[in-house]
């Protein structure tokens, strides 16, 4: 009986997260006519007729939005790594006055809600004269990051010093030690911030809703959100937009399930 | 000598950018509080405290504020049915990981798209009412994001589907480290599963359920996406930083739009160092 209500419990919730899914890609392989006079929950009677994702693909430019999305992604994933590492080997493997000036600076940073503090940081960035360019969006995915550097300072500090030791006796530099040593022990916590980093600016709506107006520099959320004006009355092709977005991030969490389970847990918890 | 300063070299990029882009930030944004700024002028006109009097009296501004509560009270149903799932997950069960991705998997979508799965959903005629004529609830149906009295509800049920996930992972995840012995030595004693559950798992995830509360507070109040793409404000659904949006990027009043962003920030800090009052965390150690 327990038994039971529990597996009925997990049925419903399942139901309750994919229903929503399932019936927008229903509606994404509906011709505008069989979208009108179907309801939601009917199948399509093609699952071959794919002329609204042909559309959604040309009319939104998704091809760009993907484009501009991986350029902005490779950029600020690598600046991200680089910068977080050097600032966490600092803090793990040198004494330096001010040191808990520095990790309460970036901690009490971490509790600033990165949307409301935007009003101020628009005019820096416009002062730059970053605006509607991708650097914008590079800028702030590197400079809004703390919880990468803390990753990156708890994983060094498994990592045994006896190391970097043993080779400043073999006459290595700090540089070197980092980017011998330590650099490469680092694979796992880089793999970690790339993932939880790289899913965040992915789907990141607000920033380059306001730093990329252009349609020109659209990534892929914003490159969505432009088909709600024009496309309103088209629910079809709005659906197939919408599974092109959704598809890559189905994939990615079939192929590296465990890999986000464990970032997303550090993440969320350092 | 060069050693001293040699910290400061690694540090020097993360630091530049942490001020520049947080620091800096908030700073100006104090100062543009006091002043009548449109985010143009060469000058700034100083208005005294008249932003802040405005942000608490006005009602367009401090309704904003009550938005939060229905996301607020979300949270709390997203707590518990994470906390649920949690708990069942970490027993055995059939299909363990299959359920586990499903329960998951809405956290990882693009905020665009779960918006406008959503406004599908809630369409007139849409999937929902038709799932509820068919249960037999025809005459359930409402405007689901058109009725200012239903709008923030439907936004905050469709942030609990999006942040369910999150919430459950991070349970099940503490859950996990509570070591299996304690279990077996519980049985031996006789502890039924509703003791199991209140005696092992909640002390052993104490201070992942407090840390979701921080979360679901500045959260609630941070709310922007789902409404912004969904309603746009519109019907009754205007949360405090779609309000703060549009007041600063298309009515160019920069410094009101500052003063709500100082008044949500100080809130954030206030109930964040409540909640480390509260619940001390383990000390964050260096070296």
């Amino acid at each position: 009986m327990k038994k039971a209500a529990k597996y009925v419990s997990l049925i419903v919730a399942s139901a309750v997260v994919l229903l929503p899914l399932i019936v927008v890609l229903f509606a994404a392989f509906k011709t505008h006519a069989e979208y009108s006079s179907s309801g939601p929950l009917t199948p399509p009677e093609s699952w071959l007729n794919v002329d609204n994702f042909a559309t959604a693909w040309t009319q939104g430019r998704m091809l760009l939005g993907f484009w501009n999305t991986t350029v902005i992604l490779a950029i600020s994933l690598t600046g991200t790594i680089l910068i977080g590492t050097l600032a966490a080997y600092a803090m793990s493997r040198f004494d330096f006055a001010f040191k808990r000036l520095v990790l309460g600076l970036f901690l009490v940073a971490a509790l600033v809600p990165g949307v409301t503090t935007q009003v101020a940081t628009y005019q820096i960035v416009k002062s730059m004269g970053l605006v509607n360019t991708p650097g914008s969006a590079i800028v702030l995915f590197l400079g809004t990051d703390i919880i990468s550097i803390y990753i990156f300072i708890q994983f060094m500090q498994s990592i045994p010093p006896s190391l970097d030791q043993a080779a400043m006796m073999d006459g290595a530099s700090r540089f070197t030690i980092y980017r011998r040593i330590i650099l490469p022990l680092m694979k796992p916590a880089i793999a970690t911030v790339a993932i939880i980093k790289g899913i965040a600016i992915y789907n990141e709506f607000y920033i380059p809703f306001l730093y990329l107006r252009s349609p020109d520099l659209s990534v892929i959320s914003t490159a969505l959100f432009r088909f709600k004006g024009p496309y309103g009355a088209q629910w079809e092709t709005i659906a197939a937009c919408t599974m092109i977005v959704i598809l890559p991030t189905v994939v990615l969490f079939l192929l590296l399930q465990r890999f986000i389970y464990n970032g997303v847990t550090a993440g969320a918890t350092k | 000598m060069t050693r001293r300063y040699a910290a400061w070299l690694y540090l020097a990029p993360a630091l530049a950018l942490l001020i520049t882009f947080t620091y800096v930030p908030v700073a100006n944004m104090v100062v543009y509080s006091f002043t009548s700024w449109d985010g143009l002028d060469v000058t700034m006109d100083p208005v005294g405290l008249d932003n802040y009097v405005r942000v608490f009296t006005d009602e367009r501004y401090w309704r904003v504020f009550l938005i939060s509560g229905y996301y607020f009270v979300a949270s709390f149903a997203q707590i518990a049915i994470a906390l649920y799932f949690a708990v069942i997950l970490s027993f055995n069960t059939r299909f363990r990981n299959l359920f586990k991705g499903i329960l998951f998997f809405p956290y990882l979508l693009n905020g665009v798209a779960v918006g406008f799965v959503f406004l599908y959903l809630f369409q007139p005629d849409g999937t929902l009412d038709t799932v509820l004529r068919w249960a037999g609830l025809g005459d359930q149906t409402h405007y689901w994001l058109g009725d200012p009295d239903i709008a923030n509800i439907s936004l905050a049920g469709t942030s609990v589907w999006r942040f369910t996930g999150l919430s459950f992972v991070l349970f099940l995840g503490a859950i996990q480290s509570i070591p299996g012995e304690i279990y077996e030595a519980a049985e031996i004693d006789g502890a039924g599963d509703w003791h199991k559950f209140r005696h092992i798992i909640v002390p052993g995830i104490r201070r992942i359920i407090s840390l979701s509360f921080i979360l679901a507070i500045s959260g609630s109040l941070s709310v922007f996406e789902i409404p912004f793409i969904m309603t746009g404000g519109a019907n009754g659904t205007r949360t405090f930083v779609v309000q703060a949006y549009e007041t600063a990027f298309q009515f160019r009043q920069i410094g009101l739009a500052s003063a709500m962003a100082v008044v949500l920030l100080l809130i954030v800090l206030l109930i964040t160092w409540i909640q480390r009052r509260l619940v001390p965390d383990e000390e964050v150690t260096l070296s």
